[in-house]
Order: structure tokens, then sequence, then C-alpha cells
């Protein structure tokens, strides 16, 4: 008995020696340079956390087989240790913490929603880790002063604004009527207070201002009210849910207005899963495949969207090309700074000045990327609607066709 | 507040149709509630997860280009399975066992639901297209999907069948002999351990009814099941147990009063507005309980 409890202290002795030495590797292992990432395979955002995955391993690789990156002479490549935040704030901060102190990470990459980027930021703040973030997009992460936060994708406030612009533009400049629905979360609004602006700044009039709770799948009310209404343009933002509602309630209700602007129309796959009914539906993206930036690694969108499909086996979300780009801007970021100094690195992150597949990116102060706007693209069906297309449609230097408004009544569709 | 509910009669009227269809669907999830809750006394937190898990069983019929309708029929029939499975590896074991173990075990059932459906079918919104088109009232003024009156007209039908059944057939006196004394059932040969099963089997079979006509009603998603156990388990106690028509008439009310909660205190608290209706009516039952000592039965 007394043996085996000698043997068994032993063990564990050595166990936990060896768990402390293992720990400290750190940033850069022998040719690694280590980033460490916080994503949601499981629970509610784990569809896009496999999207936002799926865009960070392809960089990855595309990086690596093509040179890796060159820091002080030397050529390194990336590696990206991944934890399962399950779709969780508080389980979110705590891997961060463990990325970080545990495994020695002094470079991380974002989770997926801005709800979980806004729980981590404090945690890579503290530690000066500089984190790039792909897909948080909500206005208050860049109002917080944080230095080492860097997002390769416009705020949540210029989502949608252009629609109204838009809008008001197809008016003939005079001021809208707006009917808008926002989900109650971090994102949808931002992407409301945006609207807000816009209405402010063109002097349109908001007649409705719906708030949607998570847990709802019925709009009834809201789109009557619609009906009752007749606002010149429609708002609804409330992630994938929201968005499918939203198309099968207004078809099923036979609700016409003249424009129907929305978020997340790529993610909920809506004109697959809705068709014809679909058709018209104006949809704000942070990137769209038909935008004509380049860069050395992917070429264009066009060769992005096709190596995807390729690797993956469907067509990539924006939430993956902007998780791609977000290790173009780490490369970059390195090869600049010429060191692994986080305080260096950091400071080269803020003079970020590139060209993206994805788009433009240069940071201001606050972290978000202000040289890239906010595509709307408007989804398109042949006549008989078995093949429905996103083509873009504002601002007017990308557009691929002609925005249709407005939009014909359900008794002519 | 906003009252354009009733400054147009014609939304009025929208609203109070669109309530009354929705409530006669709850009204179905809650009769399979009440019953279960009648004869085996648990109060089954998993019942919004069992309505999704139905719900996805459409889905992936219409997803292979059966029309998602007949999922009224395919639904049920493997649910009444996944409830026996249920029964068989947790529920008998706390059925006998006080209210709060009854509580806790379905709420665990209904975590891991989530999860397994998440897993499974992965976290994606999705739905079933029905294309039944929409029924147009007073000059286009009213709409009414005609998916939500096919929903409310299978609802009702599945809720005579069952009263029929369980005034007619063998199993169906077993079970409302269970419901009113389970000791004494058993003692005149009444196998309540099979009633038991056969009970939860049926109420599943009720959910999966719900969830096919909710996911072409509606959308579905692995979490999105506790707003239906909340309404259930709010019509039940309004109604009581053993109460069918009081089932069928507070689902209504219930489905009414969503919807105007919804046009006149704004669409974030029509489902907080569910909530506090339930509190509000518990403290009211609690306080007649209280003068009369009786039971909620």
């Amino acid at each position: 008995m007394k043996i085996k409890n000698i043997l068994i202290t032993f063990v564990s002795a050595i166990a936990i020696l060896l768990s402390t030495s293992v720990v400290s590797f750190a940033k850069v292992v022998g040719d690694k340079i280590v980033l460490g990432a916080a994503i949601s395979l499981t629970g509610k955002y784990s569809s896009n956390g496999v999207h936002t995955q799926n865009g960070y391993n392809m960089a990855v690789d595309r990086i690596n087989s093509m040179g890796g990156i060159k820091v002080g002479g030397k050529t390194y490549k990336f590696d990206i240790i991944y934890y399962d935040d399950e779709s969780n704030p508080k389980r979110a901060a705590q891997l961060a913490e463990r990325l970080i102190s545990q495994d020695g990470v002094e470079f991380m990459l974002g989770p997926y929603s801005s709800g979980l980027t806004k729980a981590i930021a404090p945690v890579t703040e503290k530690y000066g880790v500089p984190m790039v973030e792909a897909n948080g997009a909500s206005r208050s992460l860049f109002t917080k002063g944080y230095k080492y936060l860097f997002a390769v994708l416009a705020p949540a406030n210029l989502y949608l604004d252009v629609a109204i612009d838009l809008a008001v533009e197809k008016n003939g400049g005079k001021p809208v009527k707006i009917a808008q629905a926002f989900e109650q979360d971090a994102f949808s609004q931002d992407v409301r207070l945006g609207i807000l602006d816009a209405a402010e700044r063109t002097g349109s009039k908001i007649i409705i201002d719906d708030k949607l709770p998570k847990e709802l799948n019925d709009m009834a009310a809201t789109l009557a009210k619609v009906k009752a209404v007749k606002p010149d343009v429609l708002v609804v933002s409330g992630h994938t849910k929201g968005a499918l509602t939203a198309i099968r309630q207004i078809a099923e209700m036979k609700v016409d207005v003249p424009m129907l602007a929305m978020t997340h129309c790529d993610a909920a796959k809506l004109s697959k899963q809705h068709g014809k009914n679909a058709e018209y539906a104006l949809c704000a993206s942070q990137w769209h495949k038909t935008l004509t930036y380049k860069d050395d690694f992917f070429k264009d969108g066009m060769t992005y969207a096709a190596d995807f499909q390729k690797e993956f086996g469907y067509d990539p979300p924006y939430q993956s090309a902007e998780s791609s780009a977000a290790l173009l801007v780490f490369k970059d970021a390195f090869e600049r700074a010429n060191s692994f100094d986080q305080k260096k690195v950091r400071d080269a992150l803020a003079a970020t000045n590139m060209q993206t597949f994805y788009g433009n990116i240069k940071f201001a102060p606050g972290g978000q990327n202000v040289d890239k706007p906010m595509v709307l693209f408007q989804v398109m069906c042949n006549d008989d609607g078995s093949k429905c297309e996103n083509k873009v449609v504002a601002p007017t230097k990308w557009a691929s066709a002609k925005l249709i408004h407005p939009i014909p009544s359900w008794s002519k569709r | 507040m906003d009252f354009l509910v009733f400054q147009v009669p014609m939304l009025t009227v929208q609203a109070l149709l669109d309530g009354l269809l929705l409530g006669i669907l709850f009204a179905l999830i809650a009769y399979g509630m009440a019953l279960q809750w009648g004869v085996m006394n648990i109060i089954n937190i998993a019942q919004g997860d069992l309505v999704i898990l139905g719900g996805y069983i459409a889905y992936f019929m219409y997803l292979y280009g059966i029309h998602p309708g007949w999922g009224v029929i395919v639904s049920p029939i493997i649910m009444y399975f996944v409830g026996i499975g249920i029964y068989k590896l947790v529920i008998n074991k706390v059925v006998d066992r006080d209210l709060f173990i009854s509580i806790l075990a379905t709420f665990g059932i209904s975590i891991l639901f989530m999860q397994l459906m998440n897993f499974a079918f992965g976290a994606d919104v999705v739905l079933a297209n029905s294309n039944y088109g929409t029924t147009m009232l007073f000059d286009n003024s009213v709409t009414l999907p005609n998916s939500k009156i096919f929903s409310a007209l299978i609802s009702i039908l599945f809720a005579i069948g069952l009263v029929i059944y369980m005034k007619k057939s063998k199993l169906g006196r077993a079970i409302r002999a269970t419901a009113q004394n389970a000791r004494a059932a058993k003692i005149l040969g009444v196998d309540t351990e099979k009633v038991y099963a056969a009970t939860f089997g049926i109420n599943a079979a009720l959910c999966g009814v719900a969830g096919a006509l909710i996911s072409i009603t509606f959308t579905i998603h692995p979490y999105m099941g506790l707003p239906y156990t909340i309404r259930s388990f709010m019509i039940v106690i309004v109604a009581g147990l053993g109460n069918l028509p009081g089932v069928a008439l507070s689902g209504m009310g219930l489905g009414v009063f969503e919807e105007f909660a919804d046009y006149i205190l704004g669409t974030e608290f029509r489902i907080g507005s569910v909530f506090l209706l339930l509190v509000l009516i518990l403290v009211y039952r609690r306080f007649k309980l209280s003068r009369k000592r009786e039971y909620l039965k």
C-alpha cells in the first residue's frame, strides 16, 4: 500500500513538472508563430464559428505554402491553437486567459460575433496581446480606447445607412419614411444607431421602430403595422433568424414595401431557403466575391471563392473572407515590425495600410477598418425562380447590376 | 405604448385572427403537457425541445423533396417512439418521486436535446416551405397565411382525435383511470407502467405534430424550445389539469394576449409579457389556494 502511495505521488509530481514545462512554449516555437483563437464550434454560433475557422485555416495554409512570414531574415510559418468557446462570452474570456497565461500565446485572432469579441477584448488588452479580429463589428468595441484591438471589418453602424441614402436618392432627394425592426443584441442595435444617424442626416422619419426579442420567430405584428402605415423602406436586422422570418412572413402576408434592406442574407442562405420570395431584398455585406480588390495570396475575390469552394465545398460567406484577411494583416504587420515584440507588432498593426482581396485595410485609432465601405447587394432571380443570385448594386463604384426600385407589388410577382 | 392596433380596425382583426390561430397551436402543445402532467405528475421542461425535434423531422422531409405537410403524420410516429425511449431511459426512474426531481430530470433532458440537435443539425435557423399561399380577407387588408390556417386545422383535428381516443379506446380509458387514481387502477389490473410509457409517447407525438407545424409556419432552431415550454406550462396552469376545453380556451387566449401585447407594448415585450402573466397568475392562484386549502387539481 505504502509503495503504491509513493509511486502515485512520484508519478503525479513528474506529471506536474512536465505539464508546467510544456506550458512555457510561447508565440514562436522553432519556425512557428503560434496564434490563439477561441472559436464557437458548438452552441448557437457554431455555423458562423466554422465559417470563421475555415477562413483562418485557408489563409494559414496559403501563407505557409507561399513562403511564410519573413522576420529578421528567417522564415516562419503560422500555426493556430483553437479552443471551443461554446458560443458563451464567459467561456470565451476564460479561454483567452488560458491561451495567454497557460499556452503562452502572444498574438490572438478574434472569435465570432460582437458579443464574444467584447468579452475577450478586455483580457487581451490587459496582457497587451495584439488581437486582429474579423467578426466583431459592434461600434462599442471601438469607442473603449482599446489599444491592442484591430478589426478588419467596417463597424456595424455602417451596415445599412447606405440603404437609407439610396432610398432618399430614389425618392428624388426628399426624406423618406422608415420602418425598422431590430433584434436586441449588441450588433443589431448598432445597425439601428446607424439608421438613426442616417435618418437624422437626411431628415427622414422613423415611423415604426420595433425591437425583436432573441427567441422570437414571429414578426406578424410588425409586418401588419408596416402594411398599415406604408413606409418607403423597411429595415430588418436580427441575424439569420430575423432575415429568414422576415422574408417568410413578408411573402405570406403580401407586404408591399418599395425597399427592403436587411443583414445576414448570405449567412441565412436566403435565396436558397426562400427562392423567389427573397427576390429584391437588399442586403448589407462586408464583402462580395465580385469586388475587384486584389492581393498576392488569394489574387481576387473570384479566385478566393473558387479556391474556398474547392477546399470546403461551399461558397464562402463574407465571414470566411474577412477571417482570411485577418491573417494577411498579421503577416504584413510582422514583416513590417521585423520583430516579435508585442509592442512593435502592435505599432506596425496600427500603421497598416494595405489592400487584400477582401478590401483595403487601414485602422482608425479606435481599431476599426475605415478604408473599406460596406456593399449592398440585391437578390435577383431568373423568371421561374430556380436560380437566384446576389448582385452588388451599391456603392455605384462596385455595382455589377442596377438596383431594382421600387420592389414590384406582390400582385404582380 | 402604442394604440395603433385599435385605431386601424383592420389591424385589430388581423391581430385577433393571428392570435387565435397561434393560440390553437399553443393549445396542442399544452394539451400534451396537461396529459402527462395529470397522469404522471411530471412537469416536462423538455416539452419545447421535443417540439423542435419534431420540427426537424418535417424539415428533413422537406429537404429530401417530400412536402413538409406530410410531416404532421410522419413526425408524430417517430416522436412517439422517441417519447417511449425517453420514458424507458429516464422518466420511469423519476415518475413516483416528487415534482422537483422530475423538473430537474426533464431540465437535463432539455439541455441534452438542445446540444444534440445543435450537434446533429447545426446551429442554422431553418424552415420548411409549404407554398400553401395566402388567404386575403376584407379587400386584401387582412392577410392570413394558409400555413397558419393549416396549422390550426391540424391542431384541432389531432385534439379531437385524442379526445375520442381517450374516451373510447381501452388504453385511453386506462390512462384516464391512472390519472384519477394510479393505485386503484393498478389494483384493478391496469399496467400503469405501460400506461405511463404510452402517455409520454402520446405527449411526444403531439409535440411532433406541433413541431412539424411550426417548421411550416415559422422557423426552427435547436435553442428555440424554451418559449414553447413556458407557454404550454402557462396554459396548463391557467386551465387546470384534465380540462381540455379550458386548455383550448386558455391557449387561444394566450395567443391573442401575446399578439396584442406585441402591438401595444412593443415587440420586445411579447415574450416578456407571457412571463409576467405567468407570475401574476401563479400569485393569484396561490392567493386563491391559501383561502380554499386545495391543490391545483
